[in-house]
């Protein structure tokens, strides 16, 4: 068991050593010069050269990315002279466009992703789960039917569509909620909790939709097990043969899914983010994408690829907790 | 025969699927004593699986219609609602299943799944349970069991889960166990310890047991009655000595001809020609009759149009065919003199 968990930290370190190196090449493949970016249209080449010098840019690519990866663990100091700035560790570079440092400018807007992110994950998998178990329970039935139509339903709708009919009708139309407007939680709970609710059912409706079919499925599949039938020939209540039998065999896939979803939430929810503005990770990248603000883009790719590697070791460990066949093997 | 300790009395058993009703069992009648073990033999798809789990309580009353009469002691089956069923299952009736792999739980510890057994039948203390479920592992066979009692079943060889499957039926001292095909996934050397162990067991709790199989050297060990099912029915029932030695039926005596013989390597096997008849339309005369070697011996049209009863023909055998008994006795003749004879024409 320890070897294993070792192992699985291990690649994980690999894969973010990977990850990394590939956006920071890419990065440094993109036609732009990012010298050239950092000072826009007050531009000369004295200014860019000396951005260039300050930035650590004329070093060859290797020494970049070792200064970088330096900057993630002890900090780093760009420039020299009397032009030099501290960016503390942990560091993940400098944004020439925004004029700040990219570790602050990701730490301010994670929170926003987190509270969405978590919020959404708790809606989906108490309502996708528990109709899942209940659409599977009642197979056959039109109560079974009416679940999984309702779930196509919301499994068909892209996002952006279900956030802009709720906006629409909830917000427009109808005034039950105020325009959303993100304040942190601790400045003005209800304003959090009013400007929140559209997202999280947003995004919620998505995946509960998945979930559902996904719990009905392996819950069927679980029933029609030989020991499924084992435990019903042994007389136990039917209680116990769902609660204690089927939904410990049945649920254990849903536990990858749910973590891997969450990281990849935790990443950024692009659309979600935009169509309600609010002010998280997801926005965050897009706007420098579209700026072409390449230090901040590389940390964003880093930040979401860390969470999914983090989560893929979590869900692995969760796995060998519940299931003893993969614990011993 | 009325007063046997299990009874089942013209048991029925019908899936409506969208194509028509699926008659899995129709009509099926048996007994046996306790201490007995009667083995219901037939191909797949002859309903013999469908028998033993409508007995157990374990056909879906809501997708099928069970109809009938089936007493073990003083309990009716049939009619008992699904909680007595549910009472009844484990304490009064036990099944052990074809496939020791997939039968256990795989997330929990041996022990505990005899355990859960123990508990949900008995009044007693965990402790206790556990004293019980290590008993009963060390009957089965189980070397070690003091420690191969916390085992998950994947460390458990197929023989040995096995082993736990029927310590886990035998456990609360059931009256009757059905054992649907128990060695069909073993390995042969330890499909016999299986049932010499089933033996052993049988002749220690004195239960009644229903083996339900298609292998008919598993048949001649053990069996003290036999029954052959086909397409949901009984088409023969006899003793042991009966139903090898005095074959009346012919698809019970196309089943013996397909027998590999170790005392005769020279004979050749005689397989029975076609398939069995969908369930959902069966043939409207004697479900056999599209595959039978006898069809025509009779001279009229009975075999294709009169459904055969099934007929006493002595205190203990009964068969289900039109023929009569002279004609019986000359096919099965004809048929096993056939399967040596060919012995003759090949050397």
């Amino acid at each position: 068991m320890t070897a294993y968990v070792i192992r699985r930290v291990l690649t994980g370190i690999l894969i973010l050593v990977l990850l990394s190196m590939l956006t920071f090449i890419l990065f440094n493949a993109l036609p732009a010069d990012p010298a050239a970016l950092t000072c826009g249209k007050s531009c000369n080449p004295q200014t860019i050269e000396a951005n260039r010098e300050r930035l650590g840019l004329d070093m060859p690519l290797y020494m970049q990315y070792i200064e970088f990866v330096k900057g993630i663990f002890f900090g780093r100091t760009y420039g020299s002279g009397s032009a030099t700035f501290e960016c503390s560790a942990p560091c993940l570079g400098y944004s020439f466009r925004r004029g700040e440092e990219v570790t602050p400018l990701i730490l301010g807007v994670l929170p926003v992703t987190i509270y969405l992110a978590v919020g959404a994950f708790i809606l989906w998998i108490v309502t996708g789960v528990l109709l899942g178990i209940y659409a599977a329970l009642r197979r056959g039935r039109w109560q079974e039917r009416a679940t999984m139509g309702a779930a196509l339903v919301g499994y068909s709708f892209p996002s952006f569509f279900i956030g802009l009919l709720l906006l629409f009708f909830i917000v427009i139309k109808w005034q039950l909620l105020p325009y959303p407007s993100y304040v942190p939680p601790q400045t003005d709970p209800l304003q959090f909790f009013q400007t929140m609710i559209l997202p999280w059912i947003t995004l919620a409706l998505v995946f509960a939709a998945f979930y559902i079919r996904l719990t009905r499925n392996q819950m069927l599949e679980t029933l029609g097990e030989d020991y499924i039938r084992t435990a019903r020939a042994k007389g136990l209540p039917e209680r116990t043969v769902i609660r204690k039998h089927a939904l410990r065999a049945g649920l254990t896939p849903i536990v990858t899914a749910a973590g891997l979803d969450l990281a990849g939430l935790l990443g950024g929810a692009i659309i979600v983010e935009s169509v309600f503005t609010l002010p998280g990770l997801g926005r965050l990248a897009i706007n420098s994408v579209l700026d072409a603000d390449l230090p901040v883009i590389t940390a964003t790719v880093l930040v979401a690829g860390f969470f999914i590697v983090v989560a893929n070791i979590i869900v692995d460990l969760l796995y060998a907790v519940i299931d003893p066949r993969v614990r011993l093997s | 025969m009325t007063d046997a300790f299990v009874r089942v009395d013209d048991l029925r058993v019908s899936f409506p699927t969208e194509d028509g009703i699926v008659r899995a069992v129709d009509g099926v009648t048996f007994s046996v004593e306790r201490g007995k073990t009667l083995a219901i033999v037939g191909e797949s798809g002859s309903g013999k699986s469908v028998t033993s789990q409508a007995l157990m309580g374990l056909v879906n009353r809501r997708t099928a219609t069970i109809e009938g009469r089936a007493w073990v002691g003083d309990n009716e089956l049939i009619a008992a609602s699904d909680d007595e069923l549910r009472k009844l299952r484990g304490s009064v009736v036990s099944m052990i299943f074809q496939d020791p792999f997939a039968s256990l739980h795989p997330f929990y510890r041996i022990g505990n799944q005899l355990v859960e057994a123990v508990l949900v039948h008995q009044d007693v203390s965990k402790s206790e349970a556990r004293a019980q479920a290590l008993d009963m592992l060390q009957r089965v066979g189980i070397p070690n069991a003091e420690r191969r009692i916390d085992d998950y079943p994947h460390q458990l060889s197929g023989g040995m889960r096995q082993r736990v499957m029927i310590a886990m039926a035998l456990i609360n001292g059931p009256a009757l166990l059905i054992a649907d095909e128990p060695t069909t996934a073993l390995d042969v050397t330890v499909q016999a310890q299986i049932m010499e162990l089933l033996a052993e067991l049988q002749v220690q709790y004195n239960t009644a047991i229903i083996l339900i199989t298609h292998d008919l050297g598993v048949v001649a060990d053990v069996a003290d009655e036999v029954a052959v099912m086909y397409a949901g029915r009984l088409v023969e029932r006899g003793t042991l000595e009966d139903i090898f030695y005095d074959p009346q039926m012919p698809y019970t005596v196309g089943l013996l001809s397909s027998v590999p013989r170790l005392d005769d390597v020279s004979a050749r096997l005689t397989p029975i020609g076609g398939q069995p008849p969908s369930l959902i339309n069966l043939p409207s005369g004697c479900v056999f009759e599209p595959r039978c070697g006898a069809r025509s011996w009779l001279g009229d049209d009975r075999c294709s149009t009169v459904r055969p009863e099934l007929l006493d023909i002595s205190s203990t055998h009964s068969v289900r065919c039109h023929l009569s008994d002279a004609d019986r006795k000359r096919f099965a003749a004809e048929s096993l003199a056939a399967v040596s004879g060919k012995k003759d024409g090949s050397s």
